[in-house]
């Protein structure tokens, strides 16, 4: 009953006071999406345990991470704190474009997805990461499906990485086999790491894979912006995605528009929240490599940190 | 040979000639009859957006899901805060786990005694101190929530569709459709209406957990004998007292049997429904999956399997025991001891809890792990059998499932449509080759005409070589009845453990492609095939045996002539798991990467295409209601042969 009463009277203050004075945040949970990689369930927690020493209650939910755009839209969700650029950018602009989601603030780090090789690739080819070098050695990438192509294995078709494309365009020797998850990327290195069989397939960083296998993203011609669209761009004047990816990618934060007069507190915080690459790698690491809980993981980030986070909540 | 084929029912001869006609003719046969041509192919998938669009914003449906949502989801906050204490109303959460495991022991005891008390209290001490109790208990707590509503929606459809049988003429077609749709078609719906999170799980494992319990209904309440109803209606009662003190009562062992059904069903949920929210063993499963732990991951698929086991054992002991009837003038303490000792149970559960706080909750850090173990045997095997896998990999994809897969893409599709007729008349004439075209043609109206025969071809072959591996081994298994039990103790197993974590293991073993799709589908499809091989042979009268035995026939001859044909019933319904085991299958196999229906529907369920991601259920429903209706047609007709053949003799 007392929480009501609260809940009225601080929901009664936001409506008088919405954008003059700063209020209390609102006691209903902030709710924070995760997603099935391990960064973004670590940064989740982190943040999640920074507004938790702020007072504010927090939940998190599991959801998919291209549905997410439009939970937040509809502030099923609250908060994104991992917009990737290549893989998430279409859904976020076609939810910001519909409305109740917007752009909080935008990491330091960068974000990267390309062809990648683990480094005892480049025992076998020796040019790598040259996209040519590469191409010359597609013989040692072949397997049975594949002919005397070399395979490239790419994420699932709905991430919509353009590899075929890709392939075409420059005319390499290479056939695009799509594994139907992330998971099925890493059980392949796994299984190539026993014999150091060459392989290259889809990677991104910040990722855990880098600090379990180290490895390169191959270096095909440089984006230039209209790459993908404009047969100009790009080395080749006839050919579309004739280039790789950009290498700069950016990480964003996302809010539910609603966010800023319901816990404009917390809210003040999101806005200064800003990880880097090896910040993220190490949260990831913590749980993928030393096994920890994200809980944990986070708990043991933040106690470590402080000196990172402690002014974002000042 | 010609006498075999002139015992062909002509027009089934016909349809044979016209598929092979159609197939030999392919290089002069006009685009037309080799594919649909593109404007014959009609947008169900608009269609069906266009309905549901309207079903949402025009019809206000919204309004009404969501309201069902938040009734769903109170209870799911009573429940989560009770048993892992999420911080909602009442607040008195979480129980200690020794309670809780006390209690299960409890209802064991009660239910069957001290073995089940011992199991399914050891279930829990396990759960704990394997620090899942969380996750174990955030699964729980939907399925607390979920498995009452699904039961109680069941009794109600069960008793509309009892008492009106226009009803039921209704509902059968919808119950056959929803109970071959693959679960990831539910799905996409239940995020457009009610969103993800905990509230979606539960109503997706509500959804797919009900059929079995609206046809338990309907089968015992139609089961009743007459008598017992009329001597209801000499004592006088109401119609609504027949209802519940005399029809219910009455068919109590099928509403438990129901009530059974339903906890296996919303246990096989727990991963899947994950994707979309639902907190607990499932998600974390996945999560680990992810990062490659396979142990861990084992660790939670065996819980998964403790639990089923345990809620198994404990309805199916409340469905087997009768009620009990105490001398009359028992005392209080008597009559109540079991609560009694329940009671002493849980205070001193609660006593040791506040005593040490491992008795209340079990971190993650104090937790025992057996992950070790199980990575390095796993890693062992992978790294023993890969010189195997790696030539086995090659020869089934250079000589085998490429050109077989090429094969099934060469068929013109008004060859498999004839063909298919065909093959339907000579089972059950015009009327089941009218039913098999109307199953295939809306696969090839709908436009996935291809990915569907990937699907097909995928299928078939896991299928054969399950038959291959499941026939023998379930022959030499029946051989002997303790063997028997434990290959069906096997099955039950691997029937529950969640399918997940094979495909790891099968992506390592064989890398993404079709030998580990198949591999994988495999798997799962001998299961019910070595099931239903022991069930069949162990169920062959032991009188026929011995008459065959004195007339001199050899174990061999026994086998072949008489255990064999008797147990065909059996195997075919075998064959028919089998084959809807494989198609749920290779639907998840779609995360190993596949190029059929399953990578379309995981695609539909991740841009939530309502649409699409029905228009791919039903062509995968509509194959597994093909081949079940072939199959139990066949069987039904072989079985009036036998009993004609027997009366005869």
């Amino acid at each position: 009953m007392q929480n009501r009463t609260r809940l009225l009277i601080s929901t009664a203050a936001l409506v008088l006071t919405t954008g003059t004075a700063i209020a209390e945040d609102s006691p209903d949970p902030i709710i924070i999406p995760i997603h099935n990689w391990s960064s973004q369930i670590v940064m989740s927690n982190v943040v999640g345990q920074m507004f938790q020493s702020l007072g504010n209650s927090v939940e998190y939910v599991s959801t998919d991470s291209q549905a997410v755009y439009e939970a937040i839209r509809l502030g099923d969700a609250t908060l994104e704190l991992e917009v990737w650029e290549g893989a998430f950018g279409n859904s976020f602009r076609a939810a910001v474009e519909k409305g109740g989601i917007h752009d909080v603030a935008t990491h330091t780090a960068i974000t990267r997805e390309d062809w990648w090789y683990p480094m005892w690739t480049k025992d076998a080819c020796p040019g790598l990461p040259d996209w040519k070098a590469l191409n010359e050695c597609a013989g040692l990438f072949a397997t049975p499906e594949t002919g005397d192509k070399g395979r490239f294995l790419g994420g699932p078709v709905d991430w919509l990485k353009h590899d075929q494309e890709k392939v075409d365009a420059l005319g390499m020797n290479f056939v695009v086999v799509n594994a139907g998850s992330a998971a099925a990327l890493w059980a392949e290195i796994a299984a190539a790491e026993k014999s150091k069989t060459p392989i290259v397939l889809f990677n991104w960083t910040p990722n855990f894979a880098e600090a379990v296998w180290p490895g390169e993203f191959v270096e095909f011609p440089a984006w230039e912006e209209g790459c993908d669209k404009d047969p100009a761009k790009g080395p080749l004047p006839d050919k579309v995605y004739d280039c790789g990816n950009p290498a700069n990618g950016y990480l964003k934060i996302a809010a539910w528009d609603e966010m800023k007069t319901k816990w404009p507190k917390a809210y003040s915080v999101l806005q200064k929240v800003n990880f880097t690459n090896a910040q993220i790698a190490e949260m990831a690491k913590l749980v993928d490599v030393d096994g920890m809980e994200p809980e944990d993981a986070a708990a043991e980030w933040l106690t470590a940190n402080e000196a990172v986070w402690k002014p974002w909540t000042e | 040979m010609s006498g075999a084929l002139s015992r062909l029912p002509r027009p089934a001869l016909a349809l044979f000639c016209l598929a092979a006609l159609l197939c030999l003719g392919r290089f002069i046969l006009p685009d037309g009859l080799m594919r649909l041509p593109e404007p014959l192919i009609l947008p169900f998938a608009r269609w069906i957006n266009t309905a549901f669009a309207f079903l949402r914003d025009d019809l206000g449906l919204m309004v009404v899901t969501r309201a069902i949502s938040d009734a769903v989801e109170f209870c799911l906050d009573v429940t989560a805060n009770l048993l892992y204490g999420k911080s909602r109303w009442p607040m008195l959460g979480p129980i200690p786990w020794v309670v809780i495991a006390a209690t299960m022991g409890m209802a064991g005891y009660v239910l069957a005694g001290w073995r089940l008390a011992l199991l399914s209290a050891g279930t829990f001490v396990w759960i704990a101190v394997m620090g899942q109790w969380k996750w174990a208990m955030e699964t729980l707590s939907v399925i607390v929530v979920a498995a009452p509503f699904s039961v109680l929606l069941g009794i109600l459809a069960g008793t509309l569709a009892w008492r009106f049988r226009r009803v039921e003429r209704v509902m059968n077609p919808i119950l056959n459709i929803a109970q071959s749709l693959p679960h990831f078609a539910y799905m996409i719906p239940v995020v457009v209406f009610i969103g993800v999170g905990p509230k979606a799980g539960a109503i997706v494992t509500i959804i797919f957990s009900v059929p079995p319990m609206i046809r338990m209904t309907l089968l015992g309440l139609r089961a009743v004998p007459p008598e017992i109803i009329e001597s209801g209606k000499m004592s006088g009662t109401t119609k609504w007292q027949l209802m519940r003190s005399v029809r219910i009562p009455a068919a109590r062992t099928e509403l438990l049997i129901g009530i059974n059904q339903v906890i296996m069903q919303s246990l096989a949920m727990v991963v899947l429904a994950s994707f979309i929210g639902m907190p607990g063993l499932g998600q974390k499963l996945l999560n680990l999956l992810q990062s490659l732990k396979i142990g861990l991951s084992v660790e939670i698929g065996i819980t998964i399997v403790l639990l089923a086991v345990v809620l198994d054992r404990l309805s199916k002991a409340w469905a087997l025991k009768q009620p009990e009837h105490l001398t009359a003038g028992a005392s209080w303490m008597v009559r109540n001891r079991h609560l009694l000792i329940w009671l002493g149970l849980c205070a001193a559960g609660f006593a040791l809890a506040a005593l040490h706080p491992y008795f209340a909750v079990v971190e993650r850090k104090q937790a025992l792990t057996l992950a070790g173990p199980i990575d390095a045997g796993v890693d062992g095997f992978i790294r023993l059998v890969t010189p195997l896998t790696d030539w086995l990999r090659w020869f089934l994809i250079t000589w085998v499932l490429i050109p077989l897969r090429d094969g099934f893409l060469w068929l013109p599709f008004s060859a498999v449509l004839a063909f298919l007729a065909g093959l339907g008349w000579l089972v059950g004439g015009a009327r089941s080759a009218l039913i098999c075209l109307a199953f295939i043609l809306p696969i090839a109206l709908s436009g996935w005409w291809d990915r569907a025969m990937i699907t097909v071809y995928t299928v078939t072959v896991a299928v054969v070589i399950a038959l291959l591996i499941g026939l023998p081994l379930g022959v030499w298994a029946a051989g002997r009845p303790a063997r028997a039990s434990r290959f069906i103790l096997i099955c039950d197993t691997l029937q529950t453990f969640p399918s997940f974590i094979y495909l790891i293991p099968v992506v390592m073993l064989f890398g993404v492609n079709d030998v580990a799709v198949i591999a994988a589908v495999m798997v799962f499809a001998t299961v019910p095939i070595l099931r239903f091989t022991i069930e069949g042979l162990r169920g062959v009268p032991a009188e026929t045996i011995e008459a065959a035995a004195m007339s001199g026939a050899g174990p061999r001859q026994v086998l072949w002539h008489v255990k064999l044909p008797l147990a065909v019933p059996t195997l075919v319904i075998g064959a028919n798991q089998s084959i809807m085991f494989a198609l749920f299958m290779v639907i998840i196999a779609a995360f190993i990467g596949t190029q059929d229906l399953g990578q379309e529907m995981q695609r539909a369920l991740s841009s939530t295409d309502v649409g699409k991601g029905l228009v791919l259920g039903f062509a995968v429903a509509f194959m597994g209601l093909m081949a079940d209706h072939l199959l139990l047609t066949w069987a039904a007709g072989r079985r009036k042969k036998l009993g004609a053949a027997q009366s005869a003799a």
